[in-house]
């Protein structure tokens, strides 16, 4: 059979096929979402975009071998997101698509929010916010400063309510002290949290001045244009003397009218309705 | 069995020396037969002894400043990247600030760090309750994935620190600040998992970990000279327990006092009791900090003042074992 037939992509750089394995993931997304009956939409809806970057552009990986030792890492530091990772991990052939149906199930390789262990191609557990960044720097120090590997990068990608998290800043002056420039994070900036705006909840003003006064290369992006966040990311990887924060604006919910820019998805799943007329307008088009 | 050789000069003039010294030279050791060794610290790289391996390996040492989560979540980092990642701070901070980073990034990742819990206990002495950790033996222990050491003396903190190293999982590593006896001996073995009976008895088992093991050896002589025959374990790994030595003891003895320079609540002796209970239902009492915080004052005085002196301990054993007139001997 072919990787098309069985539902998987490999890497390409054709931005209109980048393009339709970002609705395919957005479509596995509702669909797992819905019938698991819980779980977070917008941040993962958001996301879409950036994972296909990662998955079928910038990350060196192999879905056949998942810890092959030449890969770079890539860390989910906002573990809440899930459904979007698991189905970039699907989709690019890690596991087979049909088990995303059985997210948040019991005896499900897919729970709720990513295991190490449970499910190839999970560097590490998360959900309990703010540690992913670290993590990600440990992984890049030791890469940079000790075994002085050059051609791995580590990227990792964090929510912006998260970095409200203390262990975030304290990641941010670890990563500018030891100069990882084999870094390259992502923040979510989807403006919203559980509680409301991001700005409401804690505001994250002057969020370049902010990872800029921690000696960090900041760029920002259109994070739902997938050319946009590769583009970041290659430039990122050329700046060598620093790590390199990459705000990605992008819309919660992207994708799904009735989701986008309402904070209430954050933690809520489509019910089966829903979810019908989320996939009618995910086929109506590319999204805008 | 082989007997566990004891220093025999542990109860006229026995040596001293910090617990942490032994880690600081254990590290090293540790450092020098296996490069994936790293170590990291937050601001404390001499009291907690990391001085020594940092001078040794300056590539290998990372300062990641006044930052607990950081230390042991890009100790969890470095290990998925292959290393054997040490990372040290006082215990009161970690793992007393950085719990949940240690359960989610080491133990459920079952990454190798190891949580190096420096001047735990009231032998931190006039720092006061804020610096003394007494918690940590409970909140470790209820980690699913994660092993607790608690070494006795200098000596075996250095065997201690060699063996996790050898045997990478995600460990806490329990040290003193204080200058304490030194009971066991070059010889002296260490395996983790493994309990040690010290001194056979055939009345009561004075269970102990860390610190307190001395004291139990001195209570047991002053009982010796009470007419009471006391059993003396050593658990330097409180997790996992030495099911079939402690089991054993309490068979020979039908009951037991635990020892230990941590809250009685979740520590030692709650894992003597959870396994007494279910295994071999014997009294068990215990001793050491009684659902409350500790004070300054000089190690010594707050010994004495919780009553985990070798002289108190034998007290307090005789008044459990009823023997009044035994009490009032002493």
């Amino acid at each position: 059979m072919t990787a098309e037939a069985l539902g998987t992509f490999a890497r390409t750089d054709d931005d209109a096929e980048l393009r339709n394995i970002a609705r395919m993931i957005r479509e596995d997304i509702v669909r797992m979402l819905a019938a698991a009956g819980s779980g977070h939409s917008a941040g993962p809806l958001g996301l879409a975009e950036l994972l296909t970057a990662l998955y079928f552009n910038i990350l060196r990986h192999n879905p056949a071998d998942p810890d092959w030792p030449e890969r770079d890492l890539f860390f989910l530091s906002a573990g809440h997101t899930a459904p979007v990772l698991y189905a970039a991990l699907a989709r690019a052939g890690y596991f087979p698509a049909a088990e995303l149906a059985t997210l948040r199930q019991l005896g499900s390789r897919l729970q709720g929010h990513p295991e190490r262990g449970a499910l190839p191609g999970i560097e590490s557990t998360s959900g309990p916010l703010g540690s992913g960044l670290s993590q990600a720097a440990g992984y890049a120090h030791v890469l940079r400063n000790i075994d002085r590997v050059k051609h791995r990068f580590v990227y990792a990608v964090m929510g912006d309510g998260e970095i409200n998290e203390g262990n975030i800043w304290e990641a941010a002056m670890f990563a500018g002290k030891y100069r990882l420039g084999n870094l390259i994070a992502f923040i979510d900036r989807n403006n919203i949290q559980i509680d409301g705006a991001t700005e409401d909840v804690m505001p994250l003003t002057n969020l370049r001045a902010k990872w800029e006064a921690f000696d960090w290369h900041v760029l920002e992006v259109d994070g739902n244009s997938v050319r946009a966040v590769i583009d970041a990311a290659n430039l990122g990887k050329a700046v060598t003397w620093a790590p390199t924060l990459v705000i990605a604006h992008t819309v919660p919910g992207r994708g799904v009218p009735f989701m986008e820019y309402d904070h209430r998805w954050h933690g809520l799943p489509p019910s089966p309705a829903q979810a019908d007329q989320a996939l009618a307008a995910l086929r109506g088009g590319e999204t805008p | 069995m082989t007997a566990y050789p004891i220093n025999p000069r542990v109860l006229t003039t026995p040596e001293t020396e910090a617990i942490r010294s032994g880690f600081g030279r254990g590290l090293l050791a540790a450092g020098e037969a296996n490069e994936r060794v790293v170590a990291l610290c937050a601001d404390l790289t001499e009291s907690t002894q990391m001085h020594i391996f940092k001078s040794r390996f300056p590539e290998r040492f990372v300062e990641v400043g006044i930052a607990e989560q950081n230390l042991v979540t890009v100790a969890a980092g470095m290990a998925h990247a292959g290393k054997i990642p040490f990372t040290a701070s006082y215990a009161a901070f970690s793992p007393g600030r950085n719990w949940e980073q240690i359960k989610t990034t080491a133990a459920m990742n079952r990454q190798p760090v190891i949580v190096v819990g420096a001047h735990a206990g009231i032998n931190t002495g006039p720092d006061g309750a804020t610096h003394q950790m007494l918690e940590d033996i409970a909140l470790m222990r209820v980690m699913p994935n994660m092993r607790v050491i608690v070494p006795g003396d200098s000596l075996e903190a250095e065997r201690a620190t060699q063996a996790i190293a050898a045997d990478p999982a995600p460990t806490y590593l329990r040290l003193a600040r204080d200058k304490t006896p030194i009971f066991s001996c070059a010889d002296s073995p260490f395996e983790i998992g493994r309990a040690y009976i010290l001194a056979e008895g055939r009345d009561i088992s004075l269970i102990a970990t860390g610190t307190m093991t001395y004291h139990a050896l001195v209570a047991a002589d002053q009982l010796t000279g009470l007419g009471v025959s006391a059993e003396v374990v050593h658990v330097p790994t409180v997790k996992p327990l030495d099911k079939a030595v402690i089991l054993a003891s309490l068979r020979r003895t039908g009951r037991a006092v635990t020892i230990e320079e941590a809250q009685i609540i979740g520590g030692l002796g709650g894992a003597i009791c959870e396994l007494a209970a279910r295994e071999f239902p014997a009294r068990v009492h215990r001793l050491g900090l009684r659902d409350r915080y500790g004070e300054s004052g000089a190690p010594n005085q707050l010994l004495e003042k919780f009553r985990l002196t070798g002289r108190l301990i034998a007290e307090d054993v005789a008044r459990e074992l009823g023997s009044g007139t035994a009490t009032a001997r002493l």
